[in-house]
């Protein structure tokens, strides 16, 4: 099959939105997935804790 | 420096040296008279200063304490130092160019001096000299404090910064003598991209390594913006400087890009160099220095997820709204219009999600001038954004396109967000790594404050008349359909923005001077040692009361 502007321009108006759509509905379910509430709340308040010496 | 290095560290520091020595001569042999030459010549240089210095302390005791046990600061703090030092001089570089624009004369007759020559050396200077060096530094430090251990390399931290500083000293020196890819913010050639490709793979490696080598179970998302910002910059350079060098003693090159993709190319290099250079890395400093200041987590940590996700999607596509009107397709214009106005959710997402964090701590916002700076730069990049987003819209870059409007919006962006989120961040950040206990004035970074603040309004107002005037000149057509106005009765009434904003350029330029001072009284006060935090009695004497006998 030859590959030209149409082909690509097809490709990128039809899968180019999908794999948006796609990443878009991941990105909300990974967010609002209930069990990684716990990892937000510690992350978003352990950066307030001391921090003068790595962990061992 | 040197001390926290082993000795075969050292050795090993010697040899990579000994290499780009090598290098710089090869490159000046090659060169002969070609620019090419010249720029060996600083290779030479460069490597061999710092040869010279990794040799004389070569046979100093080796590091005595376990290195694991503690953070690695002596290159965030050299990081630093150089950021300052670059902000200098890109924005000493644009105010001259901006008095250029208003007095020709400034120009002195020279060639280096013209402004062709200066404008590159101005953007290079503040985008990749200063906030580079900012970005680096601070990336450095957050990585460390949020995976609690200690970057997962001792040389190639060293690597980083120091490759990455010959980088930007090769792409201005080269300015000056003429040479040039003349691609906006990619000016630097051929040789100057391979280095620092391998440069920034090696940062690309050490982040990673850092951050698999974290303690704590979830990687905080202020270092998800940094890994953007390394990602992303990698690809759009390699890809953008896709070329062919006329030969290898030449310092020209040819894009393999032809015509209207080359354009295309560029412009997606452009717009996401703002993207992820000057937004994605400085959101992540914003994501860490603004909680850690205000003392208050981020209002929602949801948000700044979903909003990094939409704006690394979204900021991918946005780079043709600046190839309006021209020979690309149509339809690749209409796609990054739509993406451009879409991208105002993700942006303002984060300049809320900043501001609602503030909440609550509104009073340290009125007595803290370094959580002002950050403050006033969420406020900037939403602005700025917002103004991104309606510039991107056709029948509104109609007007703008070609303006000073377009350089105001950038410097609203650049001074508004980036410099004062910068700014902030160093003031939060110098006191802690030097172990001090505040900055050595707090007068000092108010001074800065609103030396920057004004700076930045007198910019970007006097670039929007100008802008808007330019704009409407050019459209504005007689009865009998001909032009009202030349090129140059545009340019007459350009003038009085023109010394207005070499002006507000000139205060922001004296803020970040007082900066530098202030920076450097800090650094050379006595630390906070460990004994005043001890639970300990006092035992150092009332002032004013008995005199100490050592005086």
């Amino acid at each position: 099959m030859e590959i030209t502007h149409d082909t690509l321009v097809a490709f990128s108006k039809s899968w180019g939105l999908f794999y948006l759509i796609a990443f878009a509905i991941g990105v909300a379910i990974y967010t609002f997935w209930p069990s990684n509430r716990r990892r937000f709340h510690r992350a978003k308040h352990s950066i307030l804790d001391q921090d003068d010496k790595p962990w061992r | 420096m040197i001390a926290q290095l082993t000795s075969s560290e050292r050795q090993y520091s010697a040899v990579i040296l000994i290499l780009l020595l090598m290098a710089g001569i090869a490159m000046a042999a090659l060169g002969k008279a070609d620019a090419l030459g010249v720029q060996g010549v600083i290779v030479l240089l460069y490597s061999g200063v710092l040869l010279a210095f990794v040799l004389s302390s070569i046979d100093k005791p080796e590091p005595s304490e376990d290195r694991q046990a503690n953070y690695y600061d002596d290159p965030i703090k050299v990081g630093i130092v150089l950021s300052m030092v670059w902000a200098v001089f890109g924005m000493f570089m644009g105010v001259w160019v901006a008095a250029q624009l208003a007095w020709p004369n400034l120009a002195f007759d020279a060639a280096w001096s013209t402004f062709g020559r200066m404008r590159p050396a101005h953007t290079t200077g503040v985008i990749f000299g200063f906030g580079g060096n900012a970005l680096i530094a601070t990336s450095f430090h957050v990585v460390q404090r949020t995976s609690r251990t200690r970057l997962a390399g001792q040389l190639s931290p060293w690597f980083v910064l120091m490759g990455y500083n010959l980088f930007c000293l090769l792409a201005v020196s080269g300015y000056f003598i003429g040479i040039t890819q003349s691609k906006e913010y990619a000016e630097a050639e051929w040789y100057a991209d391979l280095w620092l490709v391998i440069v920034w793979v090696t940062y690309l490696v050490l982040y990673i390594r850092t951050l698999a080598r974290r303690k704590e179970p979830h990687i905080y998302v202020a270092n998800w913006y940094f890994m953007a910002f390394i990602v992303v910059v990698a690809m759009l350079h390699i890809v953008n400087n896709l070329a062919v060098p006329v030969s290898w003693g030449h310092a020209k090159s040819y894009t393999i890009w032809p015509g209207v993709q080359d354009a295309m190319v560029q412009w997606w290099y452009g717009h996401n160099a703002v993207a992820f250079f000057l937004t994605a890395g400085f959101l992540g400093m914003m994501y860490y220095y603004l909680p850690k200041r205000a003392g208050r987590p981020i209002f929602s940590y949801r948000l700044s997820i979903l909003s990094f996700w939409g704006i690394t999607f979204f900021y991918m596509w946005a780079g043709s709204h600046h190839l309006h009107y021209t020979a690309l397709p149509h339809w690749v214009q209409n796609l990054g219009m739509t993406f451009s106005v879409m991208l105002l959710v993700p942006s303002w997402a984060s300049a809320g999600n900043a501001l609602l964090t503030l909440n609550g701590a509104w009073h340290k916002v009125r007595d803290d001038a370094t959580l002002r700076f950050m403050m006033v730069a969420a406020v900037f990049y939403g602005l700025s954004t917002f103004e991104g987003s309606f510039l991107a819209i056709r029948p509104v870059n109609s007007l703008s396109h070609y303006t000073d409007w377009t350089v105001g919006h950038v410097h609203a962006g650049a001074l508004g967000w980036v410099a004062l989120i910068t700014f902030g961040s160093l003031y939060t950040l110098v006191p802690a790594l030097w172990k001090r206990e505040r900055m050595y004035s707090a007068a000092l970074v108010e001074v800065h404050f609103w030396l920057a603040l004004a700076g930045t309004l007198i910019y970007v107002f006097a670039m929007w008349n100008s802008g808007i005037i330019q704009g409407l000149m050019w459209r504005t057509y007689t009865e009998d359909n001909a032009l009202a106005y030349s090129f140059v009765d545009s340019l007459l009434a350009m003038y009085p923005y023109y010394i207005a904003r070499a002006f507000g350029g000139l205060l922001f330029l004296l803020g970040t001077i007082v900066g530098c001072y202030n920076i450097w009284m800090t650094v050379r006060m006595a630390p906070v040692t460990a004994q005043d935090h001890a639970d300990l009695p006092d035992r150092r004497a009332a002032p004013g009361i008995a005199p100490s006998p050592a005086e």
